[in-house]
């Protein structure tokens, strides 16, 4: 066989056309390009909010002032945020209605199929469109159980005293250059509260849009599963594509109650012009657990580490994560399991797929503390490149305080193998249908996590190509 | 039309800078057994890969025509299509794919057919039943974890439910214990009729003994060096393969 007749197969990149339709750039308000304490007040004051949290953004920004850029990970200098637009306020207040949403915005998100979802399978929906919340809606099954999902904004004016408690509290402006660019525009975002005793059969989910070019989006989710109760929860997040960088700074703090049980699933699919720096910690309490689970699709860098801090006894954090890095995208993503008390446990199990020249990097912590004897960590991080271009690292760090512990770590880096696309070959199977295979039985283990639709999604995603001809 | 059924002439077949087939030449007959017997090291691997369409290995000179159709250019797939198969002598473990899956997936591949489930279903099992193979095995990842008796007869039950013309089956025998022969043995039985032939690449006569092998022929260095019946086997047996290549 000839080198020129030899058929070479691509796994294509994601096909981006459903979510790079965009909206003509509208908006009641947006504020100045760049970063000041008079944006920072004007964006407070458009809220109505009360003056803590005007105070709060104040010296938020103080701190981003003061804070560099993180001197390690993916590279930011074309992140240009004197350019960003941190507010952008969509033509419409929020709604509790799809047909008061104006019809542009709502066409948006019904091609991301939300209202379909949410009549088939969720308890609850919020959509967000820019810097704010368009659409709110919770199911009276779910309400009736005394279940809270709101909006951020309306949450700071109907329980802002547990805003003002839990919010920022687990992720501090101090915390690094982009929490405290968050807690000076944050804007949106989602509260839950589920008290004690409630199980919550069928998942709340989130929706972000960022349509604006240039913009930022700072969306805040606060979480608190109160004891004993159970809640899944899916955030999901998109953009069209433009030739401006755009920023995700999102933040997402859980808490996990005694006993209570909160799984957190993310499907990320940000356009290749997005910046994404985003937070999310979990404090989880005595015998609680925490499962995330998150797919990294889109966007050209994340950093992306989401946190488990297991303070209670028994506590649990699980991660799982899928991460899937083509052309011109730089994914750093991973986990970090702080086990601070006796008895707790965290299982980790990454995999990435890197092509095109992409560059996917897992990058994690596991600390255990002097306290946290008997526990058990195992942290699984497996890679595939499909072509020599692409780049995938594993940067695991471990710290362990005490002797009694057990744990396990394993790390595969590999391509994807000559001798397991022959086999497939072998019994009938085209050469891109059996790396089609290949790569979906890798994914397998994670797919099976996600939410159904995002898991055919996903196999969808993975389409392959045959590219050039017979020569 | 038996005498060429498969017809190997003057096969030069080299992987890298090194020749390892030097002028190979075989031929099969429909519905025919044939045995390759050979050391270590002589080509016997590579004849079966070369077959089979691994893109390792260059194919200088030389043909091979499969049921009037010279198939050198042909890939593995297409090869696969076309009536070949290949039990391999280490069988790969892909992650992520059920067996059953993969095997409907490749039956409608080399059919070209869609299979519905149901039937699919009830003819795996019953296939694997007479493999002794436990039905649950269906739903594992394709030969992930299996022992090496346990990957030759997931190889056996795809040969069976793939319903090839022609199986090349590269040392299935080895590695197994005499139970685990048998059982591989009662399979290839099944599959072998007037219409369907078998080349048989083994180092052992083991396997032989239970199959009605019709040729028998000695591969050393790379080239055919004797061919004769059965008797052969007992042989090689005797005198080894070096007394009888020289």
């Amino acid at each position: 066989m000839s080198e020129a007749a030899r058929k070479k197969t691509y796994v294509e990149d994601i096909s981006r056309d459903l979510y790079d339709e965009y909206n003509p750039f509208t908006y009641s308000y947006k504020a100045e390009r760049g970063l000041t304490p008079d944006i920072v007040r004007e964006i407070s004051k458009r809220k109505n909010e009360p003056s803590w949290m005007t105070e709060f953004r104040l010296q938020s920004l103080d701190i981003y002032y003061q804070l560099d850029v993180p001197p390690w990970g993916p590279n930011l200098d074309e992140l240009d945020i004197d350019n960003i637009i941190t507010y952008v306020k969509p033509p419409t207040d929020m709604r509790y209605s799809w047909d008061d949403v104006p019809e542009d915005i709502k066409n948006t998100f019904v091609r991301l199929g939300i209202p379909q979802a949410e009549h088939a399978s969720l308890a609850g929906v919020g959509a967000q469109y820019d810097s704010e919340v368009v659409y709110h809606s919770v199911k009276e099954s779910i309400a009736k159980q005394g279940v809270v999902y709101l909006d951020m904004e309306s949450a700071l004016r109907e329980y802002e005293g547990l805003i003002k408690e839990y919010f920022m509290s687990l992720v501090p402006p101090s915390d690094h250059k982009f929490a405290a660019l968050h807690g000076a525009v944050w804007s949106g975002g989602s509260f839950v509260y589920v008290p004690p005793g409630r199980h919550v059969e069928i998942p709340l989910q989130s929706y972000f849009r960022a349509n604006a070019p240039g913009a930022g989006q700072f969306e805040h989710t606060l979480i608190i599963v109160d004891e004993g109760s159970y809640l899944h929860f899916i955030e999901g997040c998109s953009a069209p594509k433009y030739s401006v960088n755009n920023l995700h700074a999102g933040c997402v703090e859980l808490f996990v109650k005694e006993g209570a049980r909160l799984r957190y699933s993310t499907i990320e699919n940000w356009s290749k012009n997005m910046f994404n720096l985003n937070t999310k910690r979990c404090l989880v309490d005595k015998n609680g657990v925490i499962e995330w689970v998150s797919g990294s699709f889109g966007s050209r860098v994340s950093m992306l580490y989401p946190m488990s801090i297991l303070r209670g006894e028994g506590a649990k954090a699980e991660f799982t994560g899928i991460t899937f890095a083509g052309e011109g995208q730089y994914l750093d993503t991973g986990a970090k399991v702080v086990h601070a008390a006796p008895y707790t446990t965290s299982n980790i199990n990454s995999k990435s797929i890197s092509k095109g020249g992409g560059t996917a990097v897992y990058r994690g912590v596991v600390k255990i503390t002097e306290r946290a004897k008997h526990s058990k960590s195992t942290v699984s991080c497996e890679s595939l490149m499909l072509d020599a271009q692409s780049r995938s690292d594993t940067i695991p760090v471990i710290d362990i305080a005490t002797d009694e512990v057990d744990m396990g770590h394993e790390a595969k880096i590999g391509r994807i193998s000559d001798a397991a696309i022959f086999y497939l070959m072998s019994r009938g199977i085209s050469e891109e249908e059996a790396k089609a295979m290949i790569v979906r039985g890798f994914v397998e283990p994670i797919a099976k996590e996600l939410p159904l639709e995002y898991a055919v999604e996903m196999n969808n995603l993975i389409n392959l190509e045959l590219e050039g001809t017979i020569g | 039309m038996g005498a060429h059924f498969l017809r190997i002439h003057d096969l030069h077949v080299q992987t890298g800078d090194m020749e390892i087939l030097k002028g190979l030449s075989l031929t099969v007959g429909q519905g025919e057994v044939h045995a390759i017997m050979g050391p270590n090291g002589a080509g016997k691997s590579t004849l079966a890969n070369v077959l089979m369409g691994h893109p390792q290995y260059e194919i200088t000179s030389g043909t091979i025509e499969f049921r009037g159709e010279v198939i050198n250019g042909l890939k593995p797939h297409e090869r696969a299509k076309a009536g070949l198969f290949l039990s391999f002598q280490y069988p790969e473990e892909i992650p992520g794919i059920t067996m059953e899956n993969f095997l409907r997936t490749a039956k409608s591949a080399v059919t070209g057919e869609q299979i519905s489930l149901l039937d699919f279903h009830r003819e795996l099992q019953q296939k694997m039943a007479l493999l002794n193979m436990d039905g649950q095995y269906a739903a594992r990842y394709l030969n992930m974890g299996f022992s090496g008796g346990e990957k030759k007869k997931s190889e056996i039950l795809q040969m069976l439910v793939l319903e090839p013309k022609l199986a090349i089956l590269d040392e299935t025998d080895s590695g197994l214990d005499v139970d685990a022969v048998r059982i591989v043995s009662a399979g290839v039985q099944k599959f072998h009729t007037k219409d369907n032939s078998l080349i048989i690449i083994t180092h052992h006569s083991r396997i032989t003994e239970d199959l009605p092998v019709d040729r028998v022929h000695l591969l050393l260095d790379g080239r055919i060096v004797e061919s004769g019946g059965p008797e052969l086997v007992d042989q090689v047996e005797q005198y080894g393969f070096a007394a009888l290549g020289s």
